[in-house]
């Protein structure tokens, strides 16, 4: 009986994932070819795409490795990119922390924007999951997303060479970071946030060691932390 | 850019850093609540830190030589603006490379 439900979450957290197929084909494939195009050969390529499975991550570090930054300013920053991971780890632990090590160890690995977004609601909306129940669920999410990820990154590998020059190729990071921008600006103290680190970056632009991100995220964090504080206040103020 | 076996420890300890963030809390540290301060902080790290980074990929593109250039400029906001205003990440990247696409062929 209680098999028979974590069979039918599993299958219900793969339907619940398949509408992000959508999302992770073209930024897999798109990691694929700037990857390729940065320089890197199909191994290369591949193992930022296994090894790291995470894609904001993986374009920040080839953009600052291609651009002659050293590599340790671009492994911290690339890393603090995946800080809101660890986010995502605290606020499923309540949820999945009973679990054994090696289920937890794998829930980790898998953990991207979308498995730990729809497994959350559904945690959320579903209090009365056993924990094997929220495992056979969350694995469901992850079934469609992550092995595409692998998949579409080695086609855009394979085709990246083969893009000829008027697509402007050089221009595809950029606008794929400026359109994860628009979704993310969900509240005054996010806007503020990345108009602050904006405008620090272009400041700091002449810093040594492609320094000014950092000091750029930096300023953007505490600017977005203080206005949230700031509006908690106000709204306190307003509500006695 | 970094070669061969540095590459490889690159990516090995980028893999190993992105796993410990994800393990840190989950495996390890239970649930014991973070403090608030922090939490604060790290909503904002991805809001903050990627448009530090596009920020001068796209006021000083590298394909005009660190000019500033109208058709990626343009393509730039429209994406932008794609992206705040439907929130669909794919519709902004469709709209921005047809936006860059058009003001190419139109401004060379």
């Amino acid at each position: 009986m209680s098999r028979q439900t974590t069979k039918s979450l599993y299958w219900q957290g793969v339907r619940d994932g398949a509408p992000f197929v959508l999302v992770v084909v073209p930024f897999s494939l798109l990691f694929g070819v700037v990857g390729t195009e940065a320089g890197l050969n199909l191994s290369e390529v591949m193992g930022f795409s296994v090894l790291v499975i995470a894609g904001a991550a993986q374009f920040t570090a080839v953009q600052l490795l291609s651009d002659g930054a050293p590599a340790l300013v671009a492994l911290v920053s690339a890393l603090a990119v995946n800080l809101r991971m660890a986010m995502y780890s605290a606020s499923l632990t309540p949820y999945l922390g009973a679990a054994p090590l090696w289920q937890r160890a794998l829930a980790a690995y898998f953990m991207v924007d979308q498995s730990y977004t729809v497994s959350f609601v559904a945690y959320e909306m579903h209090p009365r999951w056993s924990v094997p129940e929220r495992i056979a669920y969350y694995f469901g999410v992850v079934t469609p997303i992550c092995p595409l990820w692998y998949l579409f990154t080695l086609i855009g590998a394979l085709v990246g060479d083969t893009i000829p020059e008027a697509f402007a190729l050089d221009f595809a990071l950029p606008i794929t970071f400026l359109a994860m921008i628009g979704p993310m600006l969900r509240t005054p103290a996010h806007v503020a946030a990345a108009l602050a680190a904006v405008t620090v970056a272009l400041l700091a632009a002449g810093l040594p060691y492609n320094l000014g991100l950092l000091v750029a995220g930096l300023a953007g964090m505490m600017t977005g932390a203080q206005i949230e504080l700031l509006l908690k206040r106000r709204k306190a103020g307003h509500h006695p | 850019m970094i070669e061969g076996t540095d590459l490889w420890l690159f990516i090995a300890a980028l893999g190993v850093g992105t796993f410990a963030l994800r393990f840190v809390f989950l495996g390890l540290i239970g649930d014991r609540p973070l403090p608030e301060w922090l939490l604060r902080h790290l909503r904002y790290t991805a809001v903050a830190l990627i448009p530090a980074l596009v920020a001068p990929l796209v006021v000083w593109p590298a394909a005009s030589g660190g000019a500033l250039d109208a058709p990626r400029l343009i393509a730039a906001l429209v994406t932008l603006a794609i992206g705040y205003v439907t929130r669909n990440v794919i519709l902004a990247i469709a709209g921005g490379a047809l936006t860059l696409f058009a003001g190419l062929a139109l401004m060379g």
